[in-house]
């Protein structure tokens, strides 16, 4: 894995600006007028850039998927699920795209429900058969709203008898 | 450990296999999860509404738990502490923390810039293990943790890492006056604390609206507050109007976000085709319900795209928007105190208490409003308190 060599100084703002020339700078400035109160406690220190001194950074052990509207990883970050798989390669191409482009969004979207199915075939792959019922939590529903319960089963109960009696008649002709 | 795992939409399990969590970092603890409650946006994440919700994540932003472990720089902390841990993780560092924007912070979070890091919410929000789990990774401990202090009631402290300060700051980004008429949408438990805030700010009156009535009686009695229904008043904005002197209300909160009901337009193209960040009919309505030169406070959350909102009524009616996620740290000494004076009560508001291994029925009981659910505590099995 590459570690981060990015440095507070690579990202100094130098910008400064040049307004002393400018008639009237500032004249009308009312430190009132700040909506951002009481949320932020303005010390402008913003205006300095991405320029402060960074804490550790987290030893890079995974694969982390980066914005690309972010010079470097931030200096911690999740470690779990790291991206593999089919849905793994969609996300990647998804980080392709920055945070404003249905790119990037619409891919991860898509990216999810294929990881679905990949954890499916996992949780199978490792012997372990789903209990869809008891993830569903309808334990809850059985207790709290039987009524639900049993009209919902019905309904469940009779698409799943008509799709098992078209495919029988089919296979019969 | 075991630990609530995401297996899809509407599909979570307890896993008794889930690895421990381990120090990554030297300003890590590791804490043993006392308490963690369900959110109402953990329900867009249990929905499958927010984009990289990865197969096999704990979710969980809302905890509290025992120190029992500690990185070698941590100076704040030690083996033993019961802290609450707020939801942001903020390295306390950056310009945004320095400003006190502990939910912006900008070192917590690769994968995305518009949103900080998040415990137990999505990878957009940074890929952390969240704390429906037994044991939990915590990231600049130094930084956003506070102990419990001794007087406090546990159930207190778990909705001070979220609930309390989001439904706080939801009121006071909503500049309230004296006298002012506070409308807030949704009335789930931020809502509802929403409601009860904005009377420490001086509304006048507050009215809650909502579809659910059970949650309405709730807020009536403990926010002490005006609860409608909109599914009984016909057009929710022209009902505002009309109980405000046809001029508007001077505040509006959004505290429903993306899975709001009402509008069959924004429900399929927000919530089914997902073509926009989720349904924003609280929204409009607060828009277009805010009087003049009105105040919009949106603490209901939205996904990262684009999203349909009638921001010509905003430049035209000049409307100021405020929004955020809750700055928990900031805010966490004054809400402290209001608990120890009992102008907040926030444990009254937790209604079911559900072990961790029954986290799918609890998903499900939350997720489809039954038995009166307006807040779920998970509760893991060493949990001795």
């Amino acid at each position: 894995m590459m570690t981060d060599q990015t440095t507070p100084e690579d990202f100094i703002n130098e910008r400064q600006g040049q307004y002393s020339h400018i008639k009237g700078w500032g004249m009308d400035f009312d430190p009132k007028n700040d909506p951002t109160f009481p949320i932020k406690k303005r010390n402008n220190e913003e205006h300095q850039g991405y320029a402060w001194q960074r804490p550790p950074l987290q030893e890079e052990t995974v694969e982390i998927l980066k914005s690309v509207e972010r010079p470097n990883l931030t200096a911690v970050y999740g470690t779990d699920n790291p991206p593999k798989g089919l849905s793994g390669a969609i996300r990647r191409m998804a980080f392709n795209y920055s945070e404003s482009s249905y790119g990037r969004w619409l891919p991860l979207v898509l990216a999810d429900r294929i990881n679905m199915l990949e954890g499916v075939a996992q949780d199978i792959a490792k012997g372990h058969l789903p209990n869809i019922a008891k993830e569903l939590g309808l334990g809850a529903e059985w207790k709290y709203n039987k009524k639900s319960f049993i009209s919902k089963s019905v309904v469940v109960g009779l698409v799943i008898g008509l799709v098992a009696y078209q495919f029988c008649s089919k296979k019969k002709k | 450990m075991l630990a609530m795992n995401y297996r899809g939409p509407y599909r979570v399990r307890a896993d008794k296999n889930v690895p421990l969590p381990e120090i990554l970092h030297p300003q890590d603890v590791i804490v043993r999860v006392l308490r963690s409650c369900i959110c109402g946006s953990d329900l867009h994440l249990y929905h499958g509404l927010v984009p990289d919700t990865r197969i096999g994540s704990t979710f969980g932003h809302e905890f509290i738990g025992e120190v029992v472990e500690v990185g070698t720089a941590i100076e704040n902390l030690q083996v033993g502490d019961r802290v609450m841990v707020p939801f942001n993780i903020a390295c306390g560092k950056c310009a945004f923390c320095r400003q006190e924007l502990y939910g912006n912070c900008h070192e917590s979070n690769p994968e995305a810039t518009a949103v900080g890091g998040i415990f137990g919410y999505s990878h957009t929000a940074g890929g952390y293990a969240g704390g429906q789990a037994e044991y939990v990774r915590v990231p600049y401990a130094d930084v956003g943790p506070v102990v419990i202090p001794n007087w406090m009631d546990p159930d207190d402290a778990v909705l001070l890492t979220d609930v309390v300060p989001t439904g706080y700051q939801a009121a006071e980004m909503a500049g309230i006056q004296p006298g002012d008429t506070v409308v807030v949408f949704g009335a789930g438990p931020i809502g509802i604390m929403a409601a009860k805030c904005s009377w420490l700010f001086g509304a006048a009156r507050v009215i809650i609206i909502d579809q659910v009535d059970y949650r309405l009686e709730f807020a009536e009695r403990y926010a002490q507050c005006e609860a409608v229904n909109f599914r009984s008043i016909g057009d929710p904005v022209v009902f505002i109007k009309t109980i405000t002197d046809s001029l508007g209300a001077d505040v509006c909160i959004d505290a429903v976000g993306c899975e709001a009901a009402g509008n069959s337009i924004n429900t399929l193209l927000g919530r089914y085709m997902m073509l926009q960040g989720g349904s924003t009919t609280a929204l409009h309505w607060a828009i277009n319900s805010v009087k003049k030169g009105g105040i919009v406070s949106i603490v209901g959350v939205y996904g990262p795209t684009n999203s349909l909102v009638p921001i010509g009524n905003v430049l035209n009616k000049g409307i100021t928007i405020r929004a955020n996620q809750a700055s928990v740290k900031r805010l966490l000494p004054k809400l402290i105190q209001h608990v120890q004076d009992g102008v907040i009560n926030p444990k009254e508001l937790i209604t079911h208490r559900v072990p961790l291994e029954e986290v799918g029925d609890a998903y499900h009981l939350f997720s489809s409003k039954l038995d009166n659910c307006i807040k779920t505590v998970l509760i893991p099995p060493l949990a001795s308190t």
